[in-house]
């Protein structure tokens, strides 16, 4: 069975992501909205975590040892500027979008195991993760037409 | 019936005569007047009919003129709203503060760094030459405009379409972001569209009135009246108060939870869950009448009155009472105003007082009602016209078929409209304005200066050379002191025009005087740039052809047929001698509607509603599809969110809650209110709110001077010792500096220097009632604080018979005529249409003496 490997990659994701939310928080400070909004979310993923901690005692996690061939490493740092923003948000999409299907995954396995447990978890973090995504392409949307063709 | 005509000072008396009438009941007729010093009804060449544009009450009103000069004031008998009364600022800041002589009587620009006089055309074409430069060189994202919760539906119509069709800007928004966009957003979330479900006259009915957040008695002094007067009845009604204040709404309350600042969802929760836990709720509505109710259980699963007192630090107990007068109540009236609105979960909050209705069907029959309310007088018509960045007649953006109907309506290209993403709300337009890729930003009627969050950027982003700044108003406000042009403005009894008060009642202000000097009408001042600008329809005629105010007024009325707010009924004509009227105004409602949803059939059909939702954690778009899935078709949407608390809480730095707000005396940054001499005198200068313990804690006494500090700025004012909640200070938000040298020196005493910048997630509308800042005594008392003894800022009551109460005197004196005629109702008060047969009966409320 695989599914420590699935809980291994989620998990790994989740912080990812929740120290990713962290940076542009504090990166772009100056958007009290992304400030705001991204520390909250970024308690949403740490909180996934620990959701998903009973199921990762039961079946472990693990490595496939395979090298990551598409790198998810988080945000090193931030860009500056409407423009860096916009990509900024952008990478925390493509984050996002990677635990989210990850969920997905972890969902048809739960499905195939029948463990009631997994699948709790996973309806209550995969919908977060999903207006976390809603969020993200929101604001992106509300950003983009500034940053791309008002900005000096 | 007995006619007395009694004097009253208006200043000690901020509510007037009460006239007690019980349940299901009509509120008895009371004309309050107020004229000029020695002038006498005798005196008087005409009145002309107007309404009240000092609170978003909407008093219908008549402005005596003598000589060409406006010289008095009397409301309305025979008007739904105010059945002739009027409240303080109406009476002695309406057409005093028109008549100042400090008003703007020509243009100004700017001229190495100075504002000098100008005429029209040199004014207008230097406003114009830079619009069409950045137009060109930079594209409509250059151009910004913020306007008003003031001006009329005409004007408002005029500037929507100026932005959204002749310049193509979503860069749009209105002074109604700081106060009523959670209204509108809370009502868009949970039936589909903005408008009010409730009416006024449900406080008549009512056997019990909430009010969240909601300083009724000095936000709306009249309306105000109203209740005192139920209450004074003989069935009065139980009242609920949420306010960390001792309001005179918490003195007359059966239950009044003073909440910790910024825990308003945590006490809406509990709520929730009690009404839920003890069956109060109709089975039956809910299953036929809305969706979500299974995550709105979900939610408030664990919110026991226990865990909601500890986090909002009121009894359990108390909480457990308001639950029991709402879930029993037969029927209940619920208002929501700023300490909802400006505070965390601003919109989630809101949703929760409408699910409480929704709960237990409290909808659409006299007495339940819910009155999400505004905080100007014509906040409802920014909102339904567009100019604060929605699209007109409450469509919406994410619907192609609403913008294709906008676009035939004007005759552009659909992709002219901007609708690719929300609007542009008016912290995001100042962010732009900072960031520099909004370089012309135009502001009508408000002043941001003073009024916004975290002043010193404000007025960093105002003063920087880069940005093209154009100011219209009626006074050189601390705003228009930094714009690069200042265009005078013709004001209210100036100028012919419309708008809507908050319970959706339309009414007529007409002209009664000429407007001083070279002053313009605002809608004269857009159509004017429109012309100027060249703007054209796809078939090269003028965008905006209008003559005057009724051409606006029927091409806006097009533009609402068919949508929840529809004003193809009313005209002019109607309007003229009859009550305000109540939209929908059409075929099917001739004579307008009281109430919304009398039927549970809401405007959350996907086709026709204003929104799609959002999440209300985040501000997340719900999207067509996905609103779509859930199969709405007219049911309500139980919207909720879990609590979360505050962004800035109190530290060992900041150990202190900071709130802001009204006094009952001014309106705004007292552009009117400040030049009238009695309400002036009654609340002349800035002062800050601290409770005993505090106060004794921090070896403060009444009168003494502190200095109150945020992590933004600070302010240095006098300590008005007052019942309000512990470990909490409250600032009004009046106090800028137009009146004291134009800037903030060396004690600067605007509340704004303190808030912080930060926004509702669904209504973007700025968090002004919780920040955390530090008191620190820095003079002994000269007396007691310039505050009002009458109001919320009553000492407490150890000191109370030391000091002198407020009053007006002379100045002050009006007179109230209390059952001069029978009151008014709905719908023998409404004018008939040209096409309705002519009702029979007498008519009240015609222009004269009834």
């Amino acid at each position: 069975m695989n599914v420590n490997i699935y809980l291994g990659m989620l998990h790994r994701a989740e912080t990812t992501l929740a120290e990713s939310f962290r940076q542009v928080a504090d990166g772009h400070a100056s958007e009290p909205d992304v400030y705001a909004l991204c520390h909250t979310l970024a308690k949403q993923c740490d909180e996934h975590s620990d959701r998903l901690q009973p199921v990762v005692e039961r079946y472990g996690e693990a490595s496939d040892g395979e090298p990551e061939r598409l790198h998810a490493e988080g945000l090193s740092t931030t860009r500056q500027g409407p423009l860096g923003l916009l990509r900024d948000l952008q990478d925390l999409y493509l984050l996002g979008s990677f635990v989210d299907v990850t969920w997905t995954m972890l969902k048809q396995a739960g499905s195939a195991l029948h463990d009631e447990e997994l699948l709790d978890v996973v309806a209550h973090c995969d919908h977060e993760t999903s207006v976390q995504l809603r969020w993200l392409q929101t604001r992106m949307k509300q950003a983009a037409p500034q940053a791309l063709v008002a900005a000096r | 019936m007995e006619e007395e005509t009694i004097v009253v000072d208006r200043i000690a008396e901020i509510w007037g005569t009460r006239t007690p009438y019980p349940r299901d009941g009509l509120w008895p007729v009371r004309v309050d007047q107020a004229l000029a010093e020695g002038v006498t009804e005798a005196d008087i060449d005409r009145w002309v009919q107007s309404a009240c544009v000092l609170c978003s009450n909407g008093c219908a009103c008549d402005i005596a003129v003598k000589d060409g000069a406006m010289v008095g004031i009397r409301g309305r008998a025979g008007d739904l709203v105010n059945h002739g009364r009027l409240g303080p600022k109406g009476l002695f800041a309406s057409w005093q503060g028109m008549s100042h002589p400090d008003r703007l009587t020509r243009p100004l620009i700017r001229e190495n760094g100075e504002l000098v006089e100008c005429d029209w055309d040199t004014a207008m074409n230097r406003i114009t030459e830079r619009s069409r430069e950045l137009l060109r060189t930079r594209g409509p994202l250059s151009h910004g405009f913020y306007t008003s919760g003031q001006l009329f539906i005409e004007e408002y119509y005029a500037l929507a379409i100026i932005g959204k069709a002749g310049i193509g800007t979503p860069h749009m928004d209105g002074n109604t972001r700081l106060c009523t966009a959670t209204a509108a957003a809370a009502m868009k979330e949970s039936f589909g569209a903005d408008g009010q479900p409730g009416s006024y006259t449900d406080i008549d009915s009512c056997d019990a009135i909430f009010l969240y957040g909601h300083n009724m008695a000095e936000t709306q002094t009249v309306l105000w009246s109203r209740v005192l007067d139920r209450i004074e009845g003989p069935d009065r009604p139980k009242v609920v108060c949420v306010d960390p204040r001792d309001t005179e709404v918490a003195r007359h309350a059966d239950v009044h939870l003073a909440v910790r600042p910024g825990t308003n969802m945590a006490l809406m929760n509990a709520l929730i869950h009690e009404v839920l836990a003890n069956g109060w709720w109709d089975e039956e509505y809910v299953q036929a009448h809305t969706t979500g109710l299974e995550q709105l259980k979900a939610t408030v699963a664990d919110w026991t009155p226990e865990k909601a007192a500890g986090i909002c630090d009121v009894s359990a107990d108390d909480i457990r009472e308001a639950a029991r007068i709402f879930g029993t109540s037969a029927r209940v009236l619920s208002t929501v105003l700023q300490g909802f609105y400006q505070s965390a979960q601003a919109t989630a909050s809101s949703c929760q007082v409408n699910n409480l209705h929704l709960l237990r069907g409290l909808l659409g029959r006299p007495g339940c009602g819910i009155l999400q309310m505004n905080g100007q007088p014509t906040a409802q018509n920014n909102r339904e016209c567009g100019a604060d960045g929605d699209l007109p007649g409450f469509r919406n953006w994410e619907n192609p078929n609403h913008v294709q109907e906008l676009a035939d309506l004007w005759d552009v290209d659909p992709l002219t409209i901007p609708h690719w993403a929300p609007p542009t709300h008016a912290m995001q337009i100042f962010r732009y304005a900072e960031q520099g890729s909004i370089e012309f930003l135009w502001i009508s009627a408000t002043n941001p200066a003073v009024s916004m969050p975290d002043l010193s950027r404000i007025r960093r982003i105002l003063e920087k050379p880069e940005l093209f700044v154009v100011v219209q108003d009626l006074y050189l406000t601390e705003t228009a002191q930094a714009a690069d042009v200042v265009l005078p403005a013709a004001g209210w009894g100036e100028k012919t025009g419309t708008f809507t008060n908050v319970n959706r009642t339309v009414h007529l202000s007409d002209k009664a005087v000429d407007p001083p000097g070279e002053a313009h009408t605002d809608l004269d001042i857009f159509l004017d740039y429109s012309k100027r600008m060249g703007f054209t329809t796809l078939s090269g005629a003028p965008l905006l052809s209008w003559s005057g105010p009724e051409d606006g007024f029927r091409a806006w009325q097009e533009c609402s047929r068919g949508r929840p707010c529809d004003y193809t009924g009313i005209s002019y004509d109607r309007l003229r001698g009859g009550s305000g009227i109540q939209w929908p105004c059409n075929e099917e409602n001739p004579d307008g509607r009281e109430r919304l949803y009398e039927d549970g059939v809401f405007a959350t059909d996907p086709d026709y509603c204003e929104s799609y939702g959002h999440d209300l954690l985040t501000g997340a778009t719900v999207g067509s599809e996905a609103f779509r899935a859930t199969v709405p078709a007219g049911r309500a949407i139980l919207k909720t969110a879990d609590y979360s608390p505050p962004h800035e809480e109190p530290d060992s730095d900041y150990p202190m809650r900071y709130t802001t707000g009204r006094t009952a005396y001014h309106f705004h940054t007292r552009t009117k209110t400040g030049r009238s001499r009695p309400l002036r005198q009654a609340a002349p200068s800035a002062w800050v709110e601290l409770g005993p313990n505090d106060a004794q804690r921090l070896g403060i006494q009444e009168g003494d001077m502190v200095r109150v500090s945020s992590r933004r700025g600070k302010i240095e004012v006098p300590v008005r010792i007052s019942d309000i909640r512990d470990n909490t200070v409250f600032a009004p938000f009046h106090y800028g500096y137009w009146d004291a040298g134009g800037s903030p020196g060396a004690h600067p005493t605007a509340a704004n220097e303190l808030t912080l910048t930060e926004w509702d997630p669904v209504s973007k509308q700025p968090v002004f009632k919780n920040a955390a800042v530090k008191v620190e005594k820095i003079g002994h008392a000269n007396g007691p604080a310039p505050a009002p003894t009458t109001t919320a800022s009553r000492p407490v009551a150890a000191a109370r018979n030391r000091m002198r109460p407020t009053v007006g005197g002379s100045d002050a004196h009006a007179t109230e005529q209390v059952d001069a005629v029978p009151p008014p109702h709905f719908p023998e008060a409404i004018k008939p249409g040209a096409s309705a047969p002519v009702f029979s009966g007498a008519r009240q409320g015609q222009v004269g003496r009834p």
